[in-house]
């Protein structure tokens, strides 16, 4: 089984896209440079030429709009932000027209456009370049929201993106660009709008996404330990969001934690929870729980990032608490790390 | 300049202009229950412009847009349902007045907030210039929509990709009540703002159909030639109040002799007198022109007035384009 990297699996999919579909074309600042968008986008100018391939002016709102112009003249643009911070200019055109278009003029016309955008984590990223706005489109009629964990999904769900007739935010955690993963090579879909369980128990569901997948898998390891076993969902697709699969775990397990990499006022682990009460209360067995992060802007200092981030421990000591059980120590729960917590792992060296 | 072409200049903003006064007439009996910018005052811009594209040229534009819809040749039945909130209005009564679209004769849409629409007009003429095809884009817009940062984000990119995009500024010298003298400086010159992106433009009398057509001409045949995106800047006068039906001078925010000086440059007026006393039509014809207008319009009206609402179960459908729906 062929395994490559989150990264490589962006590119594949763009790639495959652009190959099968002349409509297709990518532009963003960085995509036609040496790095290549942290590696998604190389050699895609050789291949493609520069009229598909396009580094772009700074002008996040009004490149947005062209892109959203040449969509409903029949292109299918994906777009590239190398931080969610830098796009929230385009807001406007993205929430104003690309979401409603289609709505507003009763159905005739449609906007085929992708937006990529990545999260940053760790070396200091700080206020600007680590946001996690993934709820703030989520609340949007006419967007679809995606945020993939594993490199199959992140290439299943792009080719989705790039094929589907909407508006699709599609969220990548720049943790996530070095995990690697079974990706087949032939073009393949995953479906947007499907939650997909990652592991199955019977104790607890723990609901997460993106990154924060991989500290539910961590947690549920360590949860195994000590006789509770977790289930695991990813949700993959926040808008549509998969409330059936996610209820229907619920009613098995009868506890639930929502673990969601972003402020925890108003973000979608609230829509979790809040979906739950509505749908499978009777069912709880314990007050259902949310992990997020704290209201307050990511601190640049590791000395504080360190403290912001919710880890598999914290997910742990939720669901024993849940249990009646008393918390565990950082140091019972975590081996001894030989990298400081504000990279993913040693390969990760800065500055981004 | 042909007869036939003068003649249906002026028959166009004689239309436009018959239209909305009908729906300044009707607009008390609160059966178009959404807000309508009317263009009275206006109508030479659209109509000079639109008369120099073809069938495949695209426009787009504003929440003032009627003028731009009816001269690109948008259908009138279903502009008037959809501001009756109509089923059979062009946008199924989910977008009224200030979203009309008739893709059949690429009228791609018009969007009220201010600016937005330019980057997207642009993008179509990105679209068109990838694919190879030779259509023109025409984006319209108005004063204020000059001091959006998507306005020169878009001269930029069509500058660098020189697109067939022509930028047509509607200057009516007020956004809403606020006047360019506090929005803008003295000596500002949108010319020189797009000659710095190495725009090509001009500065027309929007009241002046002729004037409008001629610099229309010369402007989309630079764009199509392949020259890059061009410039254009009409001063004109909205009549009535930004929002309504109603003139309202009497508020104060500007005087009644300014509005009464331009009322005296009324377009379609002025043309018509010059076409009369050159003896391009009679003053007989302009009346039968009026009498069948007004037959279009009461169809029109009767149209919209009688097609039925919306089903409720419609407000759920295309939110997604494709299966969700």
């Amino acid at each position: 089984m062929r395994e490559i990297k989150y990264s490589e699996a962006i590119l594949e999919a763009t790639d495959q896209c652009m190959a099968d579909d002349p409509s297709v074309y990518i532009m963003g600042l960085g995509v036609t440079d040496p790095k290549g968008v942290f590696g998604t986008t190389v050699g895609l100018e050789a291949k493609y030429g520069c009229r598909r391939v396009l580094d772009m002016p700074v002008a996040e709102n009004g490149m947005t709009g062209i892109a959203i112009g040449s969509a409903l003249a029949g292109m299918r643009p994906i777009m590239t932000h190398q931080r969610v911070d830098f796009m929230l200019l385009s807001l406007d055109q993205i929430i104003n027209n690309a979401a409603k278009w289609h709505y507003m003029f009763g159905g005739i016309m449609k906007v085929p456009m992708v937006i990529r955008l990545l999260v940053g984590r760790g070396w200091g990223q700080g206020p600007q370049h680590s946001q996690s706005l993934q709820a703030l489109f989520a609340h949007i009629p006419g967007l679809k929201v995606v945020m993939p964990t594993t490199p199959y999904d992140a290439k299943g769900l792009l080719v989705s993106a790039v094929e589907d007739d909407n508006p699709v935010i599609f969220i990548e955690h720049r943790w996530l660009h070095g995990v690697t993963g079974y990706v087949p090579e032939e073009k393949y879909r995953v479906p947007l709008g499907k939650a997909h369980v990652v592991r199955e128990g019977k104790d607890v569901s723990l609901v997460a996404s993106s990154y924060m997948t991989l500290e539910a898998i961590k947690a549920a390891e360590i949860l195994a330990g000590y006789g509770i076993e977790a289930e695991i969902i990813d949700l993959r697709s926040l808008k549509p969001f998969d409330e059936e699969t996610v209820i229907g775990s619920v009613k098995k397990t009868g506890r639930l934690v929502s673990v969601d990499g972003a402020w925890r006022t108003a973000g979608f682990s609230a829509e979790v929870l809040a979906a739950t009460a509505e749908k499978a209360f009777k069912f709880l067995k314990s007050a259902p729980a949310r992990i997020a992060f704290p209201d307050v802007p990511t601190p640049t200092s590791w000395a504080l990032a360190n403290h912001y981030y919710p880890r598999a421990v914290h997910i742990v000591n939720t669901v024993r608490e849940m249990f009646g059980k008393h918390t565990l120590k950082v140091e019972q729960v975590e081996v001894k790390c030989d990298v400081p917590l504000d990279v993913p792992d040693k390969a990760f060296t800065g500055p981004f | 300049m042909n007869r036939d072409t003068l003649i249906s200049l002026y028959y166009d903003m004689l239309r436009v202009r018959m239209v909305e006064e009908t729906v300044a007439e009707l607009y008390h009996e609160q059966q178009m229950r959404c807000p309508v910018h009317l263009c009275i005052g206006q109508e030479a811009i659209s109509a000079g412009i639109c008369a120099g594209l073809g069938k495949d040229d695209f426009v787009l534009s504003n929440h003032r847009s009627h003028g731009h819809y009816l001269s690109k040749g948008g259908d009138l039945k279903t502009m008037l349902a959809e501001i009756y909130g109509k089923s059979t209005g062009c946008s199924g009564g989910k977008g009224g007045s200030m979203h009309l679209s008739d893709l059949s004769v690429n009228f791609l849409g018009a969007t009220p907030i201010v600016g937005g629409i330019i980057p997207v007009a642009t993008g179509v003429s990105f679209a068109a210039s990838m694919k190879g095809e030779d259509s023109v884009t025409v984006v319209f817009f108005g004063d204020a929509a000059s001091e959006e940062g998507v306005f020169t984000e878009s001269l930029n990119f069509a500058a660098l990709k020189k697109l067939p995009v022509v930028f047509v500024c509607e200057n009516n010298f007020f956004s809403v009540y606020s006047p360019l003298s506090c929005r803008q400086p003295r000596d500002r010159d949108n010319l020189a703002i797009a000659a710095a992106y190495g725009i090509s433009g001009a500065k027309g009398d929007g009241n002046n159909v002729l004037d409008v057509y001629g610099l229309a001409e010369k402007a989309v045949s630079y764009a199509r030639g392949g020259s890059g995106p061009y410039y254009l800047e009409f001063d004109t006068y909205r009549w009535r109040e930004h929002c309504g039906p109603n003139y309202d001078n009497s508020l104060g925010y500007r005087k009644e002799e300014e509005f009464l000086e331009w009322r005296k440059r009324c377009p379609v007026e002025s043309f018509e007198n010059k076409l009369i006393k050159e003896g391009v039509m009679s003053a007989g014809q302009a009346g039968e022109f009026r009498l069948k207008i007004q037959r279009e319009i009461a169809e029109a009206v009767e149209f919209a007035a009688r097609s039925p609402f919306p089903e409720v179960e419609d407000m759920f459908s295309d939110v997604y384009a494709g299966e969700l729906n």
